[in-house]
């Protein structure tokens, strides 16, 4: 399989306009990804799925992720002019994550036995931008778990055949893998 | 291509036409409270007389948030949770999760643990394979002989499992490095009695089955997948080698030891119930190859790599996606790590659940007694689906 | 011919029903209860607490220390410490469970507790048989019900208590060559020089 930066080049040059990163993944792993952005993606994952050098023919596995807004403290040294004089001193300094929810895509290739191939999208908020295109016209095994991913996390897939709640009953209101998700409690009578 | 705008229309019914004018379609939901519905699965069938017009699978009944459970309960404590996945195969289950946590944390794992691995997974192909074939001739009305058979042989295998671990089904046997505990005495010579036997037994087991003419009336040529549409579903396992698709995450991944062993990945010609049926007989039969070659072969050695931690396991803040080549299909696991000791995601890919996809395509101009058939070939548990 | 393959399946099905009466691998029935098979040395159904001796207040084994209620999966293990202390079997003044209780409604047998407890306290019993007519407190095993001695413990697994056995029995004699050593060092002491002696 080509390198990741070799195929955001490629992709890059074959859907104009798209804005592709690569996020990296620190641990053992060695899994990093491609992040789209949601505007080109169903161009990027018909490419992917359609060249002849790649030919990802088998979408494995869809999932959605809650990124909650987060505040992250982190420890720098910095030069600071202190009493006439430059000296390097800590400082904290604050970072604030933008909170966003994430659908993930693992793409094999079943006709070169390559992969995997991590494609990630990301919706503006979790509030009320959450909509991020579907890819199921492109390959059918997202039409399940692209529900499940609506379903549990509040994903709106423009595009999906038949975007409804599928483990979730449903009158249920909520999305219980978001973090913030809070159970109703079970008052047990005496 | 195969695109997704070809069933998924819920106008289809608004563009029906039924073929007298005295005839209307009848809806039927089939399930959840069924005896061939390989758990609690609903099905909501619209009929035109006998035949299928349109099918929508409906679950979500067992579902317990296997998910949040591990997100909020620890690695450790996740690996009973999956033991209950497809609750017939938990070794595999098993597997499955300590494989992608050895991936995302970097542990290795030594070869005597690598070869338990492959033999209790061998075995637990073995019977989830030959309990299929019992299943799918229950539902065809075959009042419970074949199954019975298959459970007879089922049950020496069990038997040692719980030597083995403790228990029968929820085994919770495999940890992150290794395994949990050494073979007891005389279990390998057991074992190795066991596999040699089940050789005679799947002859037995093939003579009783596989030219009985009403099996062959019922099963070939109903339910075709093309391998086309197999692959752009996402359908993985024997249901894809049925149609023809030569993709065994065994040979492809080559995870664990499996690279060591010498077996044939048998594969079907018209993907249709009959197919599927034989490709999963073959497997058995192949499996046998690996478990003789690595009950002879084990050595001797540690069962847990010596620098893991049971409790309190912190991998590096990361992902990774393990899978596995499980009797059901392609079980993978992607977990995302924050650096504590709770995965921040956990997620179970359930081969059951995505090889139901293409359920209504396969069942669409069959009659009913076909959609039990057609269901039970694609080997769901509901477990497994709904998580 | 059409139905040889049937004809084929009734020699099988014919064969099974025969040879079930003189070849024991095709019945395999066990008529229960009259007849039970013997439980394997690693089965596990609820777990239970060891305590050595004959009086589980003075031989419990268990510290308190709660880690089995922390690694317990599903969260069915409660402890309070008790305030007093208690020594174990190498004389050390240990902590001791006030409150001991499993909810067995809740325990799923999985013996991750058994298997992480340092103190070798808790350990997975073969009592399957279990009967209750309600569903509240006869779930709910105290440590009073939950305390089994290590005899017991031997007779379902022999292995294992042999090694346990076997290790706290080393521990304990070298504990006790340990006081031996550091009270005949106390009886005897040293001759200490006399002020003003002679060099």
């Amino acid at each position: 399989m080509q390198t990741l930066e070799q195929i955001k080049a490629r992709l890059e040059a074959g859907v104009p306009g798209a804005q592709i990163q690569i996020v990296p993944n620190a641990g053992p792993a060695n899994q990093p990804s491609l992040l789209i952005d949601a505007g080109h993606a169903l161009p990027a994952a018909r490419l992917l799925r359609d060249d002849a050098e790649y030919r990802f023919d088998y979408a494995s596995n869809v999932t959605g992720v809650d990124w909650p807004a987060k505040v992250t403290k982190e420890k720098i040294k910095i030069k600071r002019v202190v009493a006439g004089l430059e000296k390097e001193v800590e400082e904290t300094v604050e970072k604030n994550s933008p909170a966003y929810l994430e659908a993930v895509y693992h793409l094999y290739s079943m006709a070169r036995k390559e992969g995997p191939l991590v494609l990630r999208l990301r919706t503006e908020n979790r509030a009320d931008k959450v909509t991020l295109p579907s890819l199921t016209p492109i390959w059918r095994s997202c039409e399940f778990q692209e529900r499940e991913v609506f379903d549990l996390f509040g994903i709106v897939f423009e595009g999906h055949p038949d975007l409804r709640r599928i483990l979730m009953w449903d009158g249920f209101v909520d999305h219980p893998m978001r973090k913030d998700y809070v159970a109703p409690t079970q008052e047990v009578a005496a | 291509m195969i695109s997704a705008e070809i069933h998924n229309d819920t106008s289809a019914l608004a563009e029906f036409e039924p073929a007298s004018l005295d005839h209307d379609v009848l809806e039927v939901a089939m399930g959840p409270h069924h005896p061939s519905t390989h758990g609690v699965f609903r099905m909501d069938l619209v009929l035109d007389g006998e035949t299928v017009v349109k099918l929508k699978p409906v679950f979500g009944y067992l579902h317990r948030n296997h998910e949040k459970i591990a997100e909020q309960n620890g690695y450790l404590a996740a690996i009973p949770y999956t033991d209950r996945l497809d609750y017939i195969c938990s070794m595999t289950n098993n597997w499955a999760y300590v494989l992608t946590v050895e991936k995302l944390a970097g542990i290795t794992v030594p070869e005597r643990a690598e070869y338990i691995r492959v033999i209790v997974g061998e075995l637990t192909r073995l019977f989830n394979h030959v309990c299929l074939a019992g299943f799918l001739l229950q539902d065809m009305g075959a009042l419970g002989t074949p199954l019975m058979y298959a459970f007879r042989e089922r049950e020496k295998i069990l038997d040692l499992f719980e030597a083995l671990s403790g228990s029968r089904m929820m085994c919770n046997y495999l940890r992150f490095g290794g395994c949990r505990c050494d073979f007891p005495e005389g279990w390998i010579a057991r074992a190795g009695e066991v596999v040699s036997n089940f050789s005679a037994f799947l002859d037995e087991f093939e003579a009783l089955l596989t030219d009985n003419e009403i099996l062959q009336a019922r099963a070939q040529g109903v339910g075709v997948l093309p391998a086309a549409l197999a692959i752009n579903a996402g359908v993985t396992g024997p249901s894809l080698r049925a149609s023809g698709v030569d993709y065994d995450l065994r040979k492809v991944d080559k995870y664990g030891i499996y690279a060591r062993f010498e077996f044939r990945v048998p594969l079907g010609k018209n993907g249709d119930v009959f197919d599927r049926y034989m490709v999963r007989i073959l497997e058995a039969r192949e499996s046998l190859k690996i478990l003789e070659a690595a009950l002879a072969a084990i050595p001797e050695g540690p069962i847990l790599d010596p620098k893991t931690k049971l409790r309190g396991l912190r991998p590096k803040a990361g992902e990774a996606y393990g899978r596995i080549e499980a009797p059901k299909g392609e079980l993978g696991f992607y977990l995302i790590s924050d650096g504590g000791p709770k995965p921040y995601r956990f997620r179970v890919r359930p081969p059951s659940l995505i090889n139901l996809t293409i359920l209504e395509d396969l069942c669409l101009g069959h009659t009913v007694a076909d959609v039990v058939v057609i269901l039970g070939s694609i080997d769901i548990v509901l477990g497994e689906v709904d998580r | 011919m059409l139905g040889s393959g049937i004809i084929k399946g009734f020699i099988e099905t014919g064969r099974n029903f025969a040879e079930s009466y003189f070849v024991p691998e095709r019945l395999t029935t066990v008529q229960y209860p009259e007849e039970q098979l013997p439980p394997h040395e690693n089965t596990r159904t609820i777990p239970f607490l060891v305590y050595d001796a004959s009086d589980p207040a003075v031989g419990l084994r268990c510290t308190a220390c709660q880690i089995c209620e922390q690694e317990c999966p599903p969260g069915c293990i409660r402890i309070v410490k008790d305030t007093t202390k208690k020594p174990d079997f190498v004389g050390k003044m240990q902590f001791q469970p006030a409150v001991f209780e499993i909810d067995i409604s809740v325990c799923m047998g999985c013996g991750i507790c058994a298997e992480v407890c340092p103190f070798d306290s808790i350990k997975m019993d073969h009592v399957f048989n279990l009967c209750a007519v309600e569903r509240l407190e006869s779930m709910l095993v105290r440590k009073e019900r939950l305390a089994k001695s290590n005899d017991y413990f031997r007779s379902i697994h022999p292995r294992e208590a042999r090694e346990i056995d076997a290790q706290r029995g080393e521990e304990k004699a070298k504990a006790e060559a340990k006081t031996r050593a550091a009270a005949a060092a106390k009886a005897s002491p040293a001759t200490n020089p006399v002020c003003g002696a002679a060099a």
